[in-house]
């Protein structure tokens, strides 16, 4: 199996133990995340960095897009870490909790000290910034135009209500005002956004419910903390057949109505305007990435 | 480096291994192996370890290997973080460089 590109689902795998690390490259998630964080305990920190190391620099999935996730921005283990992360050339790191540009670019020029000591090319490692607080919402703008390096936002829900005072809910509408400021600056800054966990892994209504509300909103993919929500994310953001033949239909009139100069398309009564073509042309995207054409 | 303790690291869990180093003044390296799979593996999960000690500059240690079937990435990594407890030491990561 090939890249695609695409960046549907993200799953953490917990770098504290070789089984799940291993059990992860034969799952369909598009991206995979090592994890140096909330999953490792305190005192085996040192143990996950050289199992991670050893996974990502020697043994890594190839199909996949590969990420590690640092500790904390102000955690005394973020110094070794980036150390570790950088030289075992994952395509990103991810950083939890970023809340300020600054963090970003102070982050940035650490990895640009370390690829340069280690022969990696100088910007080869991206960025991932997780926002998962009310300050993170707020400056998500300039998080995400704070380097050529973050190559996507990642929304952090249970975090960002707890600095919020809010309730967790499935319905998600206590984050709805992150989702949109999230959202929006990855719109500006042209790179990919991403989704909050849905945390009740059994519940498969509940996820159908909440991916309608993530694929309508336009998010690109969504982080998953469960093998069996893999599935389930990756069809909602793969386009079904009825909107990829929707989506040649009315790429062909607008190829065929440029041939022929005719100022105005119509396809099944409604005029194709530009946002249409735009939805249409990334459908097709979508589709391609997918393998569907 | 020099072990300075007896260190381990690693889990009982499947696909891993508890790796055990213990300081061995002039005794050089001595594995004690036990492995479901040391008929068909042994040597090459010994050789693993033994390279690992090498890379480190360790020649003096005691090792048990507890293995439940890991892999070749995980004998190293667990190797690695034992010696690193042991010594009480930090790892150079630019030692990866070039």
């Amino acid at each position: 199996m090939e890249r695609t590109g695409l960046k549907r689902t993200s799953l953490y795998v917990g770098g504290s133990s070789p089984g799940k690390m291993l059990e992860a490259r034969f799952y369909h998630e598009d991206c995979v995340v090592y994890d140096l964080e909330d999953s490792v305990a305190a005192d085996a920190k040192d143990a996950a960095r050289f199992l991670v190391y050893e996974a990502v620099r020697y043994h890594r999935p190839p199909e996949k897009y590969v990420l590690i996730r640092v500790n904390g921005i102000y955690s005394p283990e973020l110094p070794e870490d980036l150390e570790m992360a950088v030289r075992a050339r994952p395509d990103a790191l991810r950083i939890p909790k970023v809340e300020h540009a600054e963090e970003v670019r102070r982050i940035d020029a650490e990895i640009t000290r370390i690829e340069k000591a280690a022969g990696i090319p100088v910007g080869r490692t991206e960025l991932w910034c997780n926002i998962e607080s009310a300050v993170g919402a707020v400056n998500a703008r300039e998080i995400a135009a704070a380097s050529p390096r973050v190559a996507a936002l990642a929304l952090g829900a249970e975090d960002y209500t707890a600095s919020m005072g809010a309730t967790r809910s499935k319905s998600g509408f206590e984050i709805f005002y992150a989702r949109m400021q999230v959202l929006e600056a990855c719109r500006l800054a042209g790179i990919s956004a991403q989704d909050a966990v849905f945390s009740d892994f059994r519940d498969r209504e509940g996820l159908a419910e909440d991916l309608k509300m993530t694929k309508g909103l336009g998010f690109d993919g969504k982080t998953v903390i469960h093998p069996s929500q893999i599935d389930p994310v990756n069809a909602a953001f793969t386009p079904s057949a009825k909107e990829i033949r929707n989506a040649q239909r009315i790429v062909e009139a607008l190829e065929a109505g440029a041939k022929n100069h005719t100022g105005v398309v119509v396809v099944d009564g409604s005029m194709v305007d530009k946002p249409v073509e735009i939805r249409a042309r990334t459908v097709l995207a979508q589709a391609k990435a997918a393998g569907l054409l | 480096m020099i072990l300075k303790k007896s260190a381990m690291a690693g889990t009982l869990e499947s696909s891993d291994v508890m790796i055990t180093v213990t300081p061995n003044d002039g005794g050089g390296i001595e594995i004690d192996l036990r492995s479901d799979v040391a008929a068909q593996f042994g040597n090459a999960i010994r050789e693993t370890v033994r390279a690992v000690l090498e890379e480190m500059e360790v020649t003096d240690a005691a090792v048990t290997v507890l293995d439940h079937g890991a892999l070749d990435c995980a004998i190293r990594a667990r190797t690695r973080c034992a010696v690193c407890r042991g010594a009480e030491a930090k790892y150079d990561w630019s030692r990866e460089d070039g």
